[in-house]
C-alpha cells in the first residue's frame, strides 16, 4: 500500500510543477504577441524592398550581367546552411524540428558530394548539432535578440555571411527556420538567400513596367548592388522574426499541454490519495473491532 | 497646391511615417531632389541626410536618415531607411562623441573590412552633426 505521505509530496511536488508551467505559458503568450506585432511591423519594408528589387532584377536581367549574389557563383558546389533555433528549451518540437531538418538537408548535399557550412543561431541548433557535425559549423551565435530582437541582429548575421561570400568560401546559402503559421502550428520552411531567386512571375510583370517607368539614379547595377546585401540582411531578418514568434507559440503549446497533463495528474494523485487514506481507516476500524470482539 | 504625395518612411522595424505630403526633399546619393505630386518615377539610393517635409512653404518635419533607398512614383514617395531619427531627437553632444569612438575605432582595426565597417559608421556619424549645424544655422 503507498505511504500517504509519499502521495502528499508527490501532489505538492505537481501542483508546484504546475504553477510554473502555467506562467511560462502566460509569459510565452504575452512575449507571443509582442513578436507577431514585430514581425507585422517588419511587414511593409520587407515588401517595398521585394517591389523596388523585382523592377530592378528585371531590368538588370535583360543585360546578362547581374551583381553575384542574384546570379550566383557560377557553381553550386559548396552549401552554407543558415540554422536559426532558439536558446532555450521547453518549447515542445521546435528545435527538435529544425534540427531533424537541418540534418535532413546536410545528409542530402553530402550525399550529391557537396560541402557543407554550417552558421547556426541559437543556442540549441548548435548544441544539438555539434554532435555529429562539429567540424561543419563555422560560425554560432547565441543571445541573439535576447532582450528585443533588433534589426542590427539581423545585419551581424548578414554581415558575416556576405564577407564569407565574397572570400568565395560558399556558392550557396540557405536559412532553414520555424515560419509561423499560427501559436499551435510552425512548419519548418527552407529559403534560399544567395543567389537570390527573384519571383520571376512577379518580376517579369514588375519589369514591362518599370521599363517604361522608373528612372535610376545612379543607375540599375549600382542600386542593385546595394540593394541586394540590404535585402540579404532583411531576409535574416524576417526569418529571425518568425522563428521568435514561432518559439514562443511553440512555447505557449508545449506550456498549455503540460499544465494540462499536471492538473490531471493532480487529479490522479488526488483520487489515489483518497482511497488510500479510507483503506488505512478501514483496516484500523476493523483491527479495533476485531480486538474488542477478541475480549 | 491641391495635389499631395503619399509620403512614407520605413525602416526595417517598423512603418516610422505615411502621410500625405506638399513636398519632400530626399538626400539622393546623387544630390538632392524635392518630390512633388506628379513626380516622375524613379529609383534612387539615399545618402546619410536629413530629409525635409514640407507643407505649403514651411518645414514641418526634419527627419535625419542614415542612408537607404527612395523609390518615387507620381503619387507616392517611399524611403526605405536603414535608421531614422527625427532631428529633434539627435543631441550634439552624444554625436560628438560618438564620432570620437568611432575615429578610435577607425584607427584601431586590424582588418580591412573592419575599417570599412568602422569608416561607414563614422560617415554616418558626420552626416548627423552635420545635419545639426545646419539646422542651428536656421
Amino acid at each position: 500500500m503507498p505511504n500517504l505521505k509519499d502521495l502528499k509530496n508527490r501532489i505538492s511536488s505537481v501542483q508546484s510543477t504546475r504553477k510554473i508551467t502555467s506562467a511560462m505559458k502566460m509569459v510565452a503568450a504575452s512575449k507571443l504577441r509582442r513578436a507577431q506585432e514585430q514581425a507585422e511591423a517588419s511587414g511593409p519594408y520587407a515588401e517595398r524592398m521585394g517591389r523596388m528589387l523585382s523592377s530592378l532584377a528585371a531590368n538588370v536581367q535583360d543585360s546578362g550581367n547581374g551583381p553575384k549574389l542574384m546570379t550566383g557563383t557560377g557553381a553550386d558546389q559548396v552549401h552554407l546552411l543558415v540554422v536559426i533555433s532558439s536558446d532555450r528549451g521547453l518549447c515542445g518540437a521546435f528545435n527538435g524540428s529544425i534540427v531533424r531538418e537541418a540534418k535532413r538537408q546536410i545528409t542530402r548535399l553530402q550525399g550529391e558530394g557537396k560541402t557543407v557550412k554550417l552558421l547556426t543561431v541559437g543556442r540549441k541548433a548548435r548544441d544539438q548539432l555539434k554532435r555529429e557535425y562539429a567540424s561543419l559549423i563555422v560560425e554560432s551565435y547565441e543571445d541573439v535578440g535576447r532582450r528585443r530582437l533588433g534589426f542590427s541582429d539581423a545585419d551581424m548575421v548578414a554581415t558575416k555571411v556576405l564577407s564569407m561570400f565574397d572570400a568565395g568560401e560558399f556558392d550557396v546559402c540557405s536559412v532553414i527556420f520555424n515560419k509561423f503559421k499560427s501559436a499551435i502550428s510552425q512548419v519548418v520552411t527552407v529559403q534560399q538567400l544567395i543567389p537570390f531567386a527573384v519571383a520571376t512571375e512577379a518580376a517579369e510583370a514588375a519589369g514591362a513596367d518599370a521599363k517604361a517607368m522608373y528612372e535610376f539614379e545612379p543607375d540599375e547595377e549600382q542600386i542593385l548592388a546595394e540593394l541586394l546585401p540590404r535585402n540579404l540582411s532583411i531576409q535574416i531578418y524576417r526569418a529571425l522574426l518568425e522563428s521568435a514568434a514561432s518559439e514562443q507559440g511553440a512555447r505557449m503549446t508545449a506550456m498549455d499541454n503540460a499544465t494540462r497533463n499536471a492538473g490531471d495528474m493532480i487529479n490522479k494523485l488526488t483520487i489515489t490519495y483518497n482511497r488510500t487514506r479510507q483503506a488505512y481507516i478501514t483496516k484500523e476500524l476493523i483491527e479495533i473491532i476485531s480486538g474488542a470482539e477478541a475480549l | 497646391m491641391a495635389d499631395k504625395v503619399e509620403f512614407e518612411l520605413v525602416s526595417p522595424e517598423k512603418l516610422l511615417k505615411s502621410q500625405p505630403v506638399d513636398m519632400v526633399v530626399v538626400p539622393g546619393s546623387e544630390g538632392d531632389f524635392g518630390v512633388l505630386a506628379g513626380h516622375s518615377p524613379m529609383i534612387s539610393t539615399v545618402r546619410p541626410g536629413v530629409i525635409d517635409v514640407y507643407e505649403g512653404d514651411r518645414v514641418v518635419d526634419r527627419v535625419f536618415v542614415a542612408g537607404g533607398f527612395a523609390e518615387v512614383t507620381e503619387a507616392r514617395c517611399t524611403v526605405l531607411a536603414e535608421e531614422a531619427v527625427a532631428l529633434t531627437d539627435l543631441d550634439r553632444a552624444t554625436v560628438e562623441k560618438q564620432i570620437k569612438d568611432l575615429s578610435e575605432d577607425v584607427d584601431d582595426s586590424k582588418s580591412d573590412a573592419e575599417r570599412a565597417a568602422a569608416e561607414s559608421k563614422l560617415a554616418v556619424a558626420r552626416a548627423k552633426l552635420d545635419a545639426l549645424s545646419q539646422s542651428s544655422a536656421h
